[in-house]
């Protein structure tokens, strides 16, 4: 068995709520970069230019990327042979947010109820997902979410007799109704099987994953390609002005279902996807 | 393609010579508000009273800014989504702003009112908060304060790097720059 302090957790929080806002991943990056060489468009060139330029802005000035710095979504993979000390876990985590935030001139965007509002002030409480894996490690990833593609996400239950066609008509159809809303081009988290709640968390999950990674079973792999490749061919392009590149990448997750089910959620994100991960 | 210079205030006269595409560079005072700055300001009205700032020809910004680090006029400040103002910005113009910078689709009331009332709506690069704050050089806090992120701001701007969206008789970008784009890919592909 382990002992961490739970201080040791705040303080990697911290630090990756503050460097994941800053510092877009190296594989969004280089997708953007790709895509901007292929663009045709003035117009779609010239916004690619000046979303190349923001990011690299942000990285030598430490300034955030967007303006939207997000609800930190944080994903604790906890060895079981770990034992946390000196305080609460939730707690820890959302001192780390509250510092984070705070020391990054962030913003806070956390109301503290859905229907009467009011923000919080702090940008807590982190929406926090633990998981229990073999080990002594504690794998911690910050992904802050903007809203602007939160808003455009979707979740539908599908019968099995939809197949193939039904989830690759839904997510078309997502993408098309998101449009110019979630700062194109997008990326594309898809979560298919399991239940209600797992789908959406696949969904949110498959934007964590690199967008210069494949699902590793070459169904799901293929599956990416291809939708990618159609969402490309609908011409919204770089926010929404026209253009070869209306997303930037596609990740699908799975997990197995009910008989009677087909449970698919798909979690739009912005070309800021942004994610950081340390291990304790 | 030129870039348009263009100077604050925004008139009638210099809203219809924009138009849907132009990308365009702008100087002037603007003013930020957001969802709960926009209820505020309506309610306001509804009660008869003013507004914070002169609406006459303004030009409102959607943005929810991040806090600036010491030495920055104003942190991060890329546009918000435009959609969820639809509900106030025909109330906006009515009473004399005229000018709309943001990010995504609106309703058909809001193009409505903007042929109404000569409005013009400005597409920022959302998701380019850092870059889009380099062209603003002033900031300063006139009313809600108590919002946060979302209080009224009056912002200088200069050379701020837009697009016409949606322009005072009501063409859009989004739909023609799609559609435009489309065409030419089918003749390519010999569709």
């Amino acid at each position: 068995m382990r002992e961490i302090e739970v201080s040791m957790l705040t303080d990697v929080v911290e630090r990756l709520c503050i460097a994941a806002n800053e510092h877009l991943p190296s594989d969004v990056k280089e997708a953007i970069r790709t895509c901007r060489a292929c663009e045709d468009g003035e117009i779609a060139k010239g916004v690619l230019d000046n979303i190349i330029e923001n990011f690299e802005i942000a990285d030598s000035e430490n300034v955030p990327i967007c303006q939207d710095t997000g609800m930190a979504c944080v994903f604790l993979e906890i060895g079981q042979d770990v034992h946390f000390t000196g305080g609460d876990l939730t707690d820890a985590v959302n001192e780390g947010v509250r510092r984070g935030y705070d020391k990054g001139y962030l913003r806070k965007s956390v109301v503290k109820d859905p229907i009467r509002r009011g923000n919080t002030g702090d940008n807590t409480p982190a929406m926090l997902y633990t998981e229990i894996v073999p080990g002594e490690q504690v794998k911690v990833t910050v992904g802050p979410k903007g809203f602007g593609s939160e808003n455009m996400s979707a979740i539908r239950m599908f019968k099995p007799s939809a197949g193939l066609q039904g989830i690759k008509d839904f997510i078309i159809e997502t993408v098309e109704t998101a449009g110019p809303n979630p700062c194109p081009p997008m990326v594309v988290g898809v979560g298919i099987g399991g239940t209600f709640d797992k789908a959406a968390l696949l969904a949110k999950k498959a934007l964590m994953r690199p967008l210069d990674s494949s699902n590793p079973d070459p169904y799901y792999a293929d599956l990416e390609k291809e939708m990618l490749g159609k969402i490309n061919q609908l011409g919204i392009g770089p926010q929404g002005f026209g253009g070869k590149t209306t997303a930037i990448g596609l990740n699908i997750e799975t997990l197995p279902t009910h008989i009677a089910g087909m449970p698919c959620a798909i979690n739009i994100n912005c070309h800021v996807t942004r994610h950081k991960t340390e291990v304790i | 393609m030129e870039e348009k210079r263009i100077t604050l205030p925004l008139t009638a006269e210099l809203a219809k010579t924009l138009h849907a595409g132009d990308r365009v560079l702008l100087t002037g005072t603007i003013y930020t508000s957001r969802d709960a700055g926009h209820k505020r300001m309506c309610e306001a009205l509804a009660r008869g009273e003013k507004l914070p700032f002169d609406p006459t020809d303004a030009t409102i910004y959607y943005v929810g800014p991040t806090p600036a680090k010491p030495g920055q006029v104003i942190g991060s400040a890329g546009p918000t989504t435009s959609g969820r103002m639809d509900a106030y910005a025909p109330t906006m113009m009515s009473v004399g702003a005229r000018g709309m910078i943001g990010k995504g689709a609106r309703l058909p009331e809001v193009v409505e009112a903007m042929k109404k009332y000569s409005g013009v709506y400005f597409g920022a690069i959302g998701g380019a908060g850092a870059l889009l704050a380099k062209c603003i050089k002033k900031c300063e806090l006139i009313a809600y304060e108590d919002l946060g992120a979302e209080a009224l701001r009056k912002l200088y701007v200069e050379d701020m790097p837009l697009v016409v969206i949606i322009d005072s008789e009501g063409s859009n970008l989004y739909e023609e720059g799609r559609a435009a784009y489309l065409k030419e890919a089918a003749v390519k592909s010999g569709k």
